[in-house]
């Protein structure tokens, strides 16, 4: 299966700007299907970003977080050709993970 | 062939079908196993705070998260929209000139639970997030800044036409 997550790193100077798309319902638990049925919550916890065996950000989500969720920071360091590894764990324990080159 | 031969090998073909099917979804269920160690491993040195997002009001949350309250601060600086014409995607960043910064959180007040979002900022992370959120209905957004021990936070409001999270 394709990732569910999309990344790309740009090293400019001594940063690296991070911007991340990851594909997930992130079902908040609040809204109700064509049948009137609550759609239980689904939706990622944490997602982390490792960069040189260091983690570089983590973030705790909760269900307010919009569907196909969409994030961007920047850290100091990283290379051109360095590996990015990010990787998120849903509520109900499912997970990706994926490593990107820095650009 | 007889007519009861037939019917054995249709009967056999069936059940290898489903003992096919038994052993891909005893491996998928393995595979998916495996899988979700991996993470929780890169995670494990914060926990999900899982108290702090089950909290309705906003200084609840804070409470829950932080253990302190925020004081409002012009070096915290939220962007986001007026008016959001989507509830279910409002894009809010925030950036901030304080130093020492090691947590980044955003909260929504009216929604259901509060607390929207939480960052983790190791040192050498540029302090500076942007994402999408979710709002049920017009409210305000706050953005909490951690810097050396202190809340720092930012608050505007953000009118919502269609809200994001009702049926």
């Amino acid at each position: 299966m394709a990732s569910t997550i999309r990344v790309r790193a740009t090293a400019t100077g001594d940063t690296t700007e991070v911007q991340a798309l990851i594909q997930h319902p992130m079902d908040s638990g609040f809204v109700k299907d064509a049948k009137g049925n609550l759609i239980p919550p689904h939706f990622i916890q944490q997602l982390a970003f490792e960069c040189d065996g260091k983690t570089v950000f983590l973030a705790d989500w909760g269900t307010a977080v919009s569907k196909d969720p969409y994030i961007k920071f920047s850290f100091k360091g990283g290379n051109k050709g360095d590996d990015l590894k990010i990787s998120w764990v849903d509520n109900k324990g499912a997970s990706d993970t994926t490593t990107a080159k820095i650009q | 062939m007889t007519a009861t031969d037939d019917q054995f090998s249709e009967f056999s073909a069936t059940r290898r079908l489903i003992l096919k099917g038994a052993i891909v979804v005893t491996l998928t269920g393995l595979g998916n196993f495996s899988f979700g160690a991996v993470p929780a491993l890169a995670a494990a040195n914060d926990k999900w705070p899982e108290e702090a997002f089950k909290q309705k009001g906003q200084a609840d949350a804070i409470k829950a998260l932080y253990g302190k309250t925020a004081e409002a601060s012009d070096k915290v600086k939220l962007d986001a929209p007026e008016i959001a014409e989507n509830g279910a995607v409002v894009p809010v960043s925030v950036t901030t000139t304080l130093a020492d910064v090691t947590s980044i959180s955003f909260l929504v007040a009216d929604n259901p639970n509060a607390l929207a979002a939480s960052y983790n900022i190791p040192p050498g992370t540029i302090p500076s997030v942007a994402n999408r959120l979710k709002m049920a209905k017009t409210s305000s957004v706050t953005a909490i800044v951690e810097a050396a021990g202190k809340l720092y936070s930012a608050t505007k409001e953000v009118k919502v036409t269609v809200g994001g999270c009702g049926g």
